[in-house]
């Protein structure tokens, strides 16, 4: 039923791909989660233990909840809470990733590709073409995360050792590759070009306007990913497609 | 204290991970529904749209420069398309103007 189609790469191809799209995530990661390193050094969290977190969690918006909480001395029913609330948006992407990886792969993978499952590798792992090999995750992982661990790693002890600007330029290259994962497949389908212009002008909306502006940005996109991508189910139902 | 924060991340991590498996090991069958199909086939880009915009536009230190790094992004991504180049030619858009900006100044 197409489940398994005619894939003759095989797992090393895969596991080189996903190291080189991995990479500038990995880049972009290095300057986010530097920030992330001086702030839990801030909260008083040590070098190792900020390390730790990063390599534990490899999420930003949850990682900075953490330090909050930390830092608060928040019990643990809230600190489970807080987390599940501020990732919520990830429940989502596993779920559209469960319908993705190839079938005929040991389900063991599952557990492992279960960690990786971030904003920006989940992006370019929905993006590849056909049923996902579960391989093209671990090569991403394998340059991403050290990114997000050594940035983490490096604003905890030393603070500031980039020139700003670099800095500056570096912050917008997740964004960049999120761009490169929508806009493509919008030149081809008018209707996915809609959902990306339409989503696009929401999240405006809810960043400007009073009462909206005050959700969480977490909790933001879970809302806006429900109502538009509901919304294009309900107008534009997907016929067939692997 | 110190046994505490350990204990905290390790808390924060578990329940993280719980949060991204437990859909990915429990949806293991084909979903035969057509419109829970249709929604998650538009899940990641409505999610990606709604994080890239408008948070890139105060991602960096200056209004038009990540605003520069957004419209290249975007060309780059329209003609080229791959995922390297356009994140990078961003980068490079934002740094330029930046210091366009700096020498004008």
């Amino acid at each position: 039923m197409g489940d398994i189609q005619e894939d003759k790469t095989d797992g090393k191809s895969w596991y080189r791909r996903g190291m080189r799209d991995g990479i500038p995530i990995g880049l972009g990661y290095f300057a986010v989660s530097f920030t992330l390193g001086i702030a839990a050094k801030k909260a008083g969290l040590s070098a190792l233990q900020a390390s730790v977190m990063s390599a534990t969690m490899l999420a930003s918006a949850g990682q900075f909840a953490a330090i909050n909480m930390i830092v608060s001395g928040a019990g643990f029913i809230e600190m489970v809470m807080t987390q599940i609330v501020v990732n919520l948006r990830y429940l989502l992407m596993s779920s559209a990733l469960s319908q993705k990886v190839r079938r005929d792969k040991p389900f063991l993978h599952r557990f492992l590709m279960s960690y990786g499952v971030t904003d920006e590798v989940f992006g370019i792992s929905v993006a590849v073409r056909g049923k996902l090999h579960p391989a093209y995750m671990y090569g991403a992982v394998t340059t991403a995360a050290p990114g997000w661990v050594l940035g983490t790693f490096f604003g905890a002890v030393l603070g500031m050792i980039l020139p700003a600007r670099v800095m500056s330029a570096l912050n917008v290259a997740l964004y960049g590759m999120f761009l490169a994962v929508v806009i493509p497949p919008s030149r081809k389908s008018r209707i996915i070009a809609g959902v990306v212009v339409v989503s696009m002008a929401a999240s405006t909306a809810f960043t400007v306007l009073p009462g909206l502006r005050q959700i969480s940005s977490g909790f933001q996109m879970m809302i806006l990913t429900i109502l538009v991508a509901g919304g294009a189910a309900v107008l534009f139902p997907v016929k067939e497609e692997a | 204290m110190e046994k505490d924060i350990w204990l905290s991340l390790l808390v924060m991590a578990g329940t993280l991970y719980a949060v991204r498996a437990l859909p990915l090991t429990m949806l293991r069958k084909e979903i035969r529904s057509t419109f829970i199909r249709s929604f998650l086939y538009y899940v990641p880009y409505v999610s990606l749209s709604v994080m890239t915009f408008p948070a890139i536009l105060s991602a960096t230190s200056s209004f038009y420069s990540a605003l520069a790094g957004f419209a290249a992004a975007v060309v780059l991504a329209w003609v080229d398309g791959n995922l390297f180049r356009v994140s990078l030619g961003g980068c490079a858009a934002v740094f330029v103007v930046e210091l366009l900006m700096e020498v004008v100044h």
